[in-house]
């Protein structure tokens, strides 16, 4: 029998297993596969802090969500089409977000009693009534993948490693995607592994085959290509695009890239992957702390490299210090804030947004630093490249907010040619016969990079107060309030050199403004899509990039609405700023779980104001 | 140290000199520091633009405001990151990081250990007055055991450090100790300092004549120096007293004083820089001056050893990986594996 193929806008799917059952793995080969067919897409991976939690409880679920369709998806989405679990737990943590009518693929031998008693059912649920409103496909994977890889000379086991394949090509049938990325990926991984490769290879095979074949599966859907904006695609993650856009800003300063840093979740992999382009000239420095991270990226700016650090919130704690010595040294650096969930260790591969008043304000005495924060995965590349560019043309520190859910979601992104992207103008004094003056400033208040190598400008610089122009170790009282105010009105000069800030969408008058920045941008943005343009509503988006300084004509656009609505993942940070520096009284929508807001539980919010 | 030897630069003393006014106390041992690595850096051929100092916090770090070269300042305990961050990134520099015992094995303690094990091509100059000068008194962690002190009023119970077998415990690849009033010595050391590729530790007992008056002054005063200091040097004997007629024997691997007028010269220790494990021994040389029957303490290069520096290792992997991958294309990079095209 001939399946037939229904035809989706779009489609949430969550893949859902212990972790060890490789779900990360599933959900990018999935996601790689629809991205070559031309989708939108947006994804999310949820994973647990532990590498091995014990298997098959609550805690060792790891997950990973995508959404892709025919029209621009802007978040992972809210509730799930299909869910696969691979384990009993994993059918527990997430049967809540399945929809009603939604698909679940359940691999029965992750429902034995043990699996059941870890999870805590007292009885199997897929014998249960309480299933009765999704669509359940029972498929004994591990044995599947078994049958299908007799005769390989692997024990059972590693046999049982395949068994995310045989989902995999399952799923692959299921959305009429043929496998040809996978495999080519999978070529690549095992080139030195003929047998894993045969075994991984068969096993996706087997899984398409078995939708194929067996009579069960009535209906494959399909997603057609989505309707971007005309170009080439690559799918790219957050901390990629971090990487990428820091390359680029070092290829286009023409300074030297070096990259101290110290591993943490979620910013590793930036120095997992800028560690591997040491043909781009990249040094990376695995410091022994995040102190001597920050300390060693200062050397290297010193000496006229673009020195970069990059952390996530413990590590941003230990940097500050070293953060205000570059503010006294007025000298390019930019510190890479991955965020996560806090306080102290807190949830560390959760994501939040709760770091943004440690970056505006946690530092000793008044220590102002732009802050630049990046809104999407690929937004990322952009985005670091500005902090990267303010750093060098300003001569400041400069920091760079991303968070979790940025960092390892991913989305296509229309990706620039080198030639399209702009130079970023570096000057280093040259003597000119009069006496070097280290912190005289032009008129974007900036000081002269003098590096050493270079005869006649010999300088000291360091962390006590300086004196105007000549930059001498002063205590005179006047000067120390003029140098404060300066350091400060620099910062706020940059902002003379931004772009206006934008309205997303919406109009440029009306009743509510959200407000947002970082990664609530897709929600706020499909919300408000939604209330505006399908619903006729006067409400616009707004996101912010540059938090500090704001565009100039922030204020203006603000005022234009009766009300302003603030949502952000943590207990209401921009909030403050923005209460502070227009006086208005905006209203904060705060949720902090560690995942990113839901587009339902905002678009019941923002209607809820609109109707106040 | 070792720089491309640039030619003999006219560099003098006077050069080197700031327009900043010294402010240490009158007295203290750090002027005498600075006096002969102003006197010392001419002789090293190296141009002026070329060399950074690069301090910590505490008295002795304010050294780079009173030295005409590239210099900074920075933060308490921090210099040696700050240094291997510019090393990694300009071999070309000679660098110099200026710490004190507070800023360098206390606060600093974990950079310093680093720095020593990667062996960055620096120079330390650690300045080791036993106590915190800048705080004004406070016990360090080299400061003796029971020392009396603003923090330990009824006498310290932190066990000190033991620089040099710090330093020799992190596999430093060059270990000495001077002393600040030295005016031969330390300016020897420096030099030999410089000549080592790979990081250079050096210890420089130095008096803090307001909160630590005379520490170091048995090994520093004409009267006690013959007895109580051992100079080393490479290949030669063990040597010390008043009359040069004290030596040392190793028993096994006790080392013992001996009367040379007794026992001759023919089984004394002769000093060789490139042992590791008598290096060890030497650097426990550690006793208190005021025990009966202690060792002297040593002076000079306890150890030196080739190993290939940090900054170098990573040139050559960067190079060895552009010739393999080939330099490195940003159009290339945007792209990535795999994309696709919306018409
Ligand atoms: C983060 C930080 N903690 C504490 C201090 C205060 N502090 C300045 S210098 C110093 C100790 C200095 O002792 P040492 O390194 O022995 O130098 P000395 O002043 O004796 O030359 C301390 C604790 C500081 N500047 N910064
Ligand atoms: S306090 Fe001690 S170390 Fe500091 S300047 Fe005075 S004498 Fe020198």
């Amino acid at each position: 029998m001939q399946a037939t193929v229904e035809t989706k806008e779009a489609v949430v799917i969550k893949f859902a297993g212990d972790s060890g059952d490789g779900m990360q793995l599933t959900g990018s080969q999935f996601t790689n596969e629809i991205v070559l067919g031309g989708s939108d897409i947006s994804t999310f991976p949820d994973f647990p802090a532990e590498i091995r939690a014990p298997q098959g409880t609550l805690a060792g679920v790891s997950g990973f969500q995508l959404h892709f369709g025919s029209r621009e998806i802007y978040t992972p989405g809210d509730e799930y089409d299909v869910l696969v679990a691979m384990n009993a737990a994993a059918l527990k943590v997430n049967i809540k977000r399945l929809k009603k009518g939604g698909i679940l693929i359940a691999n029965t031998s992750g429902f034995d009693s043990k699996n059941l008693r870890l999870a805590g059912y007292d009885k199997n649920p897929l014998q249960d009534e309480q299933l009765g409103n999704y669509t359940v496909y029972e498929m004994d994977v591990t044995r599947l993948t078994r049958e299908c890889l007799e005769g390989l000379p692997l024990g059972t086991k590693e046999k049982d490693r395949s068994k995310n394949m045989f989902v995999l090509g399952f799923l692959f049938w299921m959305y009429n995607k043929t496998p040809d990325s996978t495999i080519r990926f999978l070529q690549e991984k095992f080139d030195k592994d003929p047998v894993v490769l045969e075994a991984n290879i068969r096993s996706i095979q087997a899984g398409y085959n078995y939708g194929d074949t067996t009579e069960t599966f009535t209906t494959r859907f399909a997603v057609a290509a989505a309707n971007l904006e005309p170009g080439v695609y690559r799918n790219i993650m957050g901390n990629q695009a971090t990487v990428l856009g820091l390359i680029t800003a070092s290829k286009k300063s023409g300074l030297p890239l070096f990259y101290g840093s110290y591993p943490i979740t979620p910013a590793s992999d930036i120095l997992h992957m800028l560690a591997r382009h040491k043909n781009f000239g990249v040094k990376t420095f695995q410091a022994e702390d995040e102190i001597a991270a920050i300390c060693s990226a200062i050397g290297a700016s010193f000496g006229g490299c673009l020195g970069v650090t990059g952390t996530s919130g413990p590590g941003m704690a230990l940097k500050t210090e070293a953060m205000g010595l570059a503010v006294m040294l007025e000298i390019p650096l930019v510190i890479i804030d991955v965020q996560r969930g806090g306080p102290s260790t807190g949830l560390p591969t959760k994501t939040e947004q709760a770091d943004l008043l440690q970056a505006l304000y946690g530092r000793n005495s008044e220590c102002p630093m732009p802050v630049v924060a990046a809104s999407s995965p690929s937004d990322c590349f952009e985005s670091v490249f500005e902090a990267c560019r303010i750093a060098i043309q300003h001569m400041t520190p400069v920091i760079f907010l991303s968070d979790g859910y940025i960092a390892n979601g991913s989305e296509p992104w229309k990706f620039p040619a080198a030639a399209d992207i702009p130079e970023i103008k570096v000057t280093f004094a040259r003597p000119n016969g009069q006496p070097f003056m280290p912190y005289q400033r032009d008129e974007k208040l900036s000081r002269p990079w003098a590096i050493p190598g270079t005869p006649g400008l010999e300088h000291r610089v360091g962390g006590l107060e300086k004196e105007n122009i000549t930059g001498n170790v002063s205590y005179d009282p006047d000067n120390h309030e003029l140098m404060v105010k300066l350091r400060e009105e620099k910062v706020q000069r940059i902002a003379d050199y931004l772009p206006q800030q934008k309205i997303e969408i919406g109009p440029e008058k009306g009743k509510l403004l959200i407000l947002g920045w970082g990664s609530t941008y897709g929600v706020i943005k499909s919300v408000v899509k939604d209330l505006y343009e399908q619903e006729g509503l006067p409400v616009a988006h707004v996101h912010l990039r540059y938090l500090k300084p704001f565009p100039t004509n922030l204020g203006r656009l603000l005022r234009n609405f009766e009300k302003v609505l603030i949502p952000e993942i943590n207990n209401g940070q921009l909030i403050k700023v923005i209460r502070d520096q227009f006086l208005i009284p905006a209203i904060g929508y705060n949720r902090i779980r560690g995942v990113p807001i839901t587009k339902t539980e905002l678009k019941e919010k923002a209607l809820e104001v609109l109707q106040s | 140290m070792n720089i491309p030897s640039a030619p003999a630069t006219s560099l003098t003393t006077k050069d080197l000199k700031t327009d900043q006014d010294v402010r240490w106390c009158p007295g203290c041992g750090d002027y005498s520091i600075l006096a002969q690595t102003h006197r010392t850096l001419p002789e090293l051929g190296i141009p002026r633009e070329k060399i950074v100092f690069i301090s910590g916090i505490g008295c002795s770090s304010r050294f780079p405001y009173y030295t005409n070269t590239y210099g900074m300042h920075s933060i308490h305990g921090r210099a040696t990151a700050i240094a291997s961050g510019l090393k990694a990134t300009r071999p070309d520099l000679s660098v110099w990081i200026i710490t004190g015992d507070g800023d360098g094995l206390s606060i600093g303690g974990n950079h310093l250990i680093h720095l020593l094990r990667r062996n960055f091509d620096v120079n330390i100059l650690l300045f080791n007055n036993q106590i915190y000068g800048l705080t004004k008194g406070q016990y360090s962690p080299t400061s003796e055991f029971k020392k009396l002190t603003k923090s330990t009023p009824y006498g310290s119970i932190d066990y000190p450090f033991n620089p040099v077998a710090l330093a020799l415990g992190a596999d430093a690849t060059f270990v000495a100790r001077s002393m600040d009033v030295a005016s031969k010595h330390l300016p020897e050391i420096i030099k030999r300092a410089h000549a080592h590729k790979g990081t250079s530790f050096v210890e420089i007992y130095q008096n803090c004549n307001i909160f630590n008056d005379g520490a170091f002054m048995v090994y520093t005063e004409k009267a006690t120096q013959p007895d109580e200091a051992l100079f080393l040097e490479h290949g030669k004997p063990l040597i010390f007293g008043a009359n040069r007629d004290k030596g040392i024997r190793l028993n096994g691997f006790t080392p013992e004083v001996v009367n040379i007028q007794e026992t001759g010269t023919s089984d004394l220790w002769i000093h060789d820089e490139t042992d590791q494990v008598k290096a060890q021994i030497l650097a426990r040389f550690f006793d208190d001056p005021a025990k009966p029957n202690h060792l002297p303490r040593p002076f000079g290069v306890f150890y030196v050893q080739q190993r290939p520096t940090y900054e170098e290792l990573l040139e050559e992997q960067i190079q060895s990986v552009t010739e393999r991958l080939g330099e490195g294309d940003l159009d290339k990079l945007l792209r990535g594996k795999e994309v696709w095209e919306i018409k």
